[in-house]
């Protein structure tokens, strides 16, 4: 077997968050430790993309605060977080919503998909 | 002991417990051999001979081959002599990964650098270049500029810095932290880079 493969198995945390795709609507739920005290803080926003494999693993989520676009990137094995809920599934027609920086208001909406 | 020889596998990243992303090596290390005791009475210092990495015999001379005899195991790529190491380790012994490195241990870590080909001052020796990118300037912006006075001294002073061949030099990079160690698979994991490329040998010191 590979030892680096070996070296992220031994290390990193296996993450059991339940599956999402680009264009649902998920909050994210992650620890802040600042000095000595741990708090928890909730990112809710829509998934723009999902990037890498293995370790390195990550997703970005998108939100609209007071009207400025903000995004955060995460790694799926980051320690810092506690917790993904799915908000809602949404219906895409890529993997990368890039063109969602571009767009405002209405426009700016994803679908919901519907099973 | 004091340290060993391994080879470097590749780079990876772990988690510490506050969550940050920490860029490390991991460097394979299979057990190394004892090829030579040497001690005050014999050759008036004390050190250990350690060898790493199997060789073909039909690369290797007779002289290597009869010094590898001598301690009882195949021939190697790497002989390496660990000065003042402190050891009970006699002719032929293994010396494992875990019984020299545990985690927290801060390590030096000497390989050969990657090479760079032949390189401009700027890269090589981290010069600046001259003056400006506008202004009417055109191509000094990675020029070494001047290289000595005129006609005194009249010539270019023996090892003024200048482009050529880059790497290959070999480098230590010391206060590395162990991280981590896999005894089971014989690896180790440094934290932060180490030089040369994937499957160079690396020399761990404490």
């Amino acid at each position: 077997m590979d030892p680096i493969k070996f070296v992220e198995e031994q290390t990193l945390i296996k993450p059991d968050f339940p599956d999402f795709r680009p264009g649902d609507h998920i909050a994210v739920t992650y620890r802040i430790i600042e000095g000595d005290k741990e708090r928890s803080q909730v990112f809710k926003g829509d998934v723009i993309q999902i990037n890498g494999s293995g370790g390195t693993k990550t997703f970005t989520i998108r939100k609209m605060s007071n009207g400025v676009g903000v995004e955060r990137i995460f790694p799926f094995s980051s320690p810092i977080l506690s917790d993904i809920k799915v908000l809602k599934r949404g219906k895409v027609r890529r993997a990368k919503l890039f063109y969602l920086r571009d767009l405002v208001g209405k426009k700016a909406r994803i679908k919901e998909r519907r099973r | 002991m004091n340290g060993l020889i391994g080879k470097k596998i590749g780079m990876s990243s772990l988690y510490d417990e506050q969550g940050k992303n920490i860029a490390c090596t991991v460097i394979e290390m299979n057990p190394n051999v004892v090829t030579q005791v040497k001690s005050e009475d014999t050759d008036g210092y004390n050190s250990i001979q350690l060898a790493y990495g199997e060789a073909k015999a039909k690369n290797t001379s007779n002289a290597l081959k009869g010094h590898f005899e001598k301690a009882g195991t195949g021939p190697k790529m790497k002989l390496i002599e660990f000065k003042d190491a402190i050891t009970d380790k006699s002719l032929g012994d293994t010396v494992r990964v875990e019984e020299v490195f545990i985690e927290g241990d801060l390590v030096d870590a000497t390989g050969i650098s990657k090479g760079k080909g032949f390189q401009g001052v700027v890269k090589r020796h981290g010069f600046r270049g001259v003056g400006d990118a506008t202004h009417g300037q055109h191509n000094r912006l990675r020029a070494p500029g001047s290289i000595g006075a005129a006609s005194y001294p009249a010539k270019v002073f023996k090892g003024m810095r200048m482009a050529g061949r880059t790497g290959t030099d070999r480098v230590k990079i010391q206060n590395l932290e162990v991280l981590k160690v896999f005894p089971e698979k014989n690896l180790l994991v440094i934290k932060g880079a180490v030089p040369g490329h994937k499957g160079s040998f690396i020399i761990i010191e404490k």
